[in-house]
């Protein structure tokens, strides 16, 4: 094996902790093989996150797999959140859909979040894919390793935050904190951080952040795009209202291509700190203005058997939505309503977010004003949601680009989506 | 005929029809459907990928770029590994990807029953030459043949 491993990491793999302990010290060392990892290095954060948040009937090998590791005793050695559940009472589902849920999809729910607080859940309730919310609380530091999963968590990870994370599949972001170590290459590396793309904006008007991400995805795929002209509109500070788009424009670089970590000019902190000497040798160049961002929205292929049907569902908050989110659009969907001379809006919309967010939310003022607005709040994960026939065939419509591309919800905007909700849906 | 030589992610041999992605390929959005409802033929339900959309992926030489998308990409092809409806083999004009690395990890580690070969570094010219329905042929050292 290529990767060079201390005595305490031989002896691992030796068998010392035992056998399943070892078959997990070989995965990894076999993962960092795959990738030319020259050692493995201990994970610093304080908390891990898990992609795999859902009792799915079908995924019984995974389950299999916890089960092989509980049954060895073998623990994760940080507490861990994990992404949102599947099932919500509060989201608006038929009798049938309600069966296909609970009966057969997601049978397996209480099942897993018994295994996963067997392995080290950090809260019965810490189910978000936004985990790095101040309301939530696994918010790594600067420079800290992780052995996270959930590509927009890893992308806001290593960009927005500083910390340094592969984008490790689901399975492989347990194994990493059960035995502390991870192969050191990728965006570990000071190398591996370096951009290989230089993005050009050049557009009139600030870029939606989901469109703007998945241009960028689908152009640079897995590579570090190093974004200038983004400052003009987002400033120079890590504010709220800059986080929050960065979380959704994150979140469409990594589903729509494979994105891990993404640098902006003057305002991410790594950028900051090292401005151009962050670009590899030979970058490439993508100017992005209003029309190639068109061209992108465009190209949206739209699945709906009738492409003209009455949306009967709006979700918003894929990734979920931040308190800082939850509040603007309150105010925005009051407004809205108010012009259009509606009292609620008219298409069932739910919005989503951590229930650390949702408990500081409903504290507000706010909370009773989107509720009489008929906007109904849920921590579930609406992909998962989305993923059964029944609702696969509903014509759902989003403003999450994540939603889009791995189910039929169809994109819009945020400013269509609110026209829709609060003046009526596209007939 | 053309042969093409690439690196060994994980080892065997395989004789298959191929099926080519251009693009990356979304593991979740193109397994997810066929998993959950019991498509023997594990059909590729991603709706961005005209090459692939539709097309079966259990038992075929799947030739691409990278993956792409969610980080339960490992885990979903694991279990389609698990589930025996993986691809043949899997053949990469790139260099791995870190997602479909820990399927492939995953599967060969975990997985006492199941041989799926995955080979990277094949190039370009491999993904400009090869044609969906070609025959392909994996040998232990990583050449691939293709017809």
């Amino acid at each position: 094996m290529s990767v060079i491993l201390t005595d305490e990491q031989q002896a691992i793999l030796d068998g010392s902790k035992g056998s399943t302990m070892a078959k997990v010290m070989k995965t990894l060392v076999m993962f960092g093989e795959a990738f030319g990892a020259e050692k493995m290095v201990p994970v610093t954060s304080k908390y891990n996150h898990l992609v795999t948040s859902f009792g799915l009937g079908v995924l019984q090998p995974v389950y299999d797999l916890m089960n092989t590791l509980i049954e060895a005793g073998v623990k994760s050695g940080q507490k861990f959140s994990a992404d949102p559940r599947p099932c919500d009472p509060n989201v608006p589902k038929n009798f049938l859909q309600n069966l296909i849920f609970n009966k057969f999809m997601y049978n397996k729910q209480d099942f897993y979040e018994n295994q996963l607080q067997q392995l080290g859940l950090m809260d019965k309730d810490a189910f978000t894919c936004t985990c790095y919310m101040d309301e939530v609380g696994n918010k790594p530091k600067m420079g800290d390793v992780l052995s996270w999963s959930e590509s927009s968590a890893v992308v806001y990870a290593n960009s927005v935050l500083g910390a340094r994370c592969n984008r490790n599949s689901g399975i492989m972001d347990i194994m990493g904190s059960i035995v502390g170590y991870v192969p050191y290459f990728g965006l570990l590396t000071d190398e591996g951080r370096k951009a290989t793309w230089v993005i050009k904006i050049e557009t009139e008007k600030k870029p939606e952040a989901q469109l703007l991400g998945s241009a960028i995805g689908m152009k640079v795929m897995e590579d570090v795009p190093f974004v200038k002209g983004l400052d003009k509109w987002l400033g120079t500070e890590l504010t709220d209202e800059a986080c929050t788009y960065l979380k959704d424009f994150g979140a469409a670089t990594a589903s729509n291509g494979a994105v891990g970590l993404y640098h902006i000019e003057n305002l991410t902190p790594e950028a900051k700190l090292q401005g151009e000497k962050l670009l590899a040798d030979n970058v490439r160049e993508y100017v992005i203005d209003d029309a190639e961002l068109e061209r992108v929205k465009s190209n949206y292929p739209i699945v709906w058997k009738d492409k003209n049907a009455k949306p009967k569902l709006c979700f918003i908050g894929c990734p979920h939505m931040s308190l800082r989110q939850l509040k603007d659009w309150t105010d925005r969907v009051e407004a809205s309503l108010k012009k259009y001379g509606n009292k609620k809006v008219v298409i069932p919309t739910v919005f989503t977010a951590a229930p650390g967010v949702l408990k500081e939310f409903n504290k507000t003022s706010y909370a009773a004003r989107l509720k009489n607005a008929g906007i109904v709040t849920s921590y579930i994960c609406p992909l998962m949601y989305m993923n059964n026939p029944l609702c696969a065939k509903m014509p759902v419509i989003t403003s999450s680009n994540k939603l889009r591309t791995y189910t039929t919800a169809r994109y819009y905007t945020d400013d269509e989506i609110l026209v829709q909700i609060t003046k009526g849906g596209n007939k | 005929m053309k042969e093409f030589k690439g690196r060994v992610v994980t080892p065997g041999t395989a004789s298959a029809t191929a099926v080519v992605s251009h693009g990356g390929f979304n593991t979740l959005a193109s397994f997810q459907k066929s998993l959950q409802f019991g498509d023997k033929q594990a059909k590729c339900g991603d709706q961005n990928n005209p090459d692939l959309y539709g097309k079966p992926l259990a038992g075929v030489a799947l030739c691409l770029p990278q993956t792409i998308g969610s980080t339960t990409g490992g885990l979903v092809l694991y279990c389609a590994c698990a589930m025996k409806k993986q691809p043949a083999c899997m053949l990469f004009a790139n260099h791995i990807d870190s997602l479909a690395a820990s399927g492939a990890v995953l599967a060969e580690v975990w997985i006492d029953d199941v041989t799926m070969p995955v080979i990277d570094c094949l190039g370009n010219e491999f993904l400009d030459y090869v044609k969906t329905g070609m025959k392909i042929t994996v040998k232990e050292d990583g050449t691939v043949v293709v017809d």
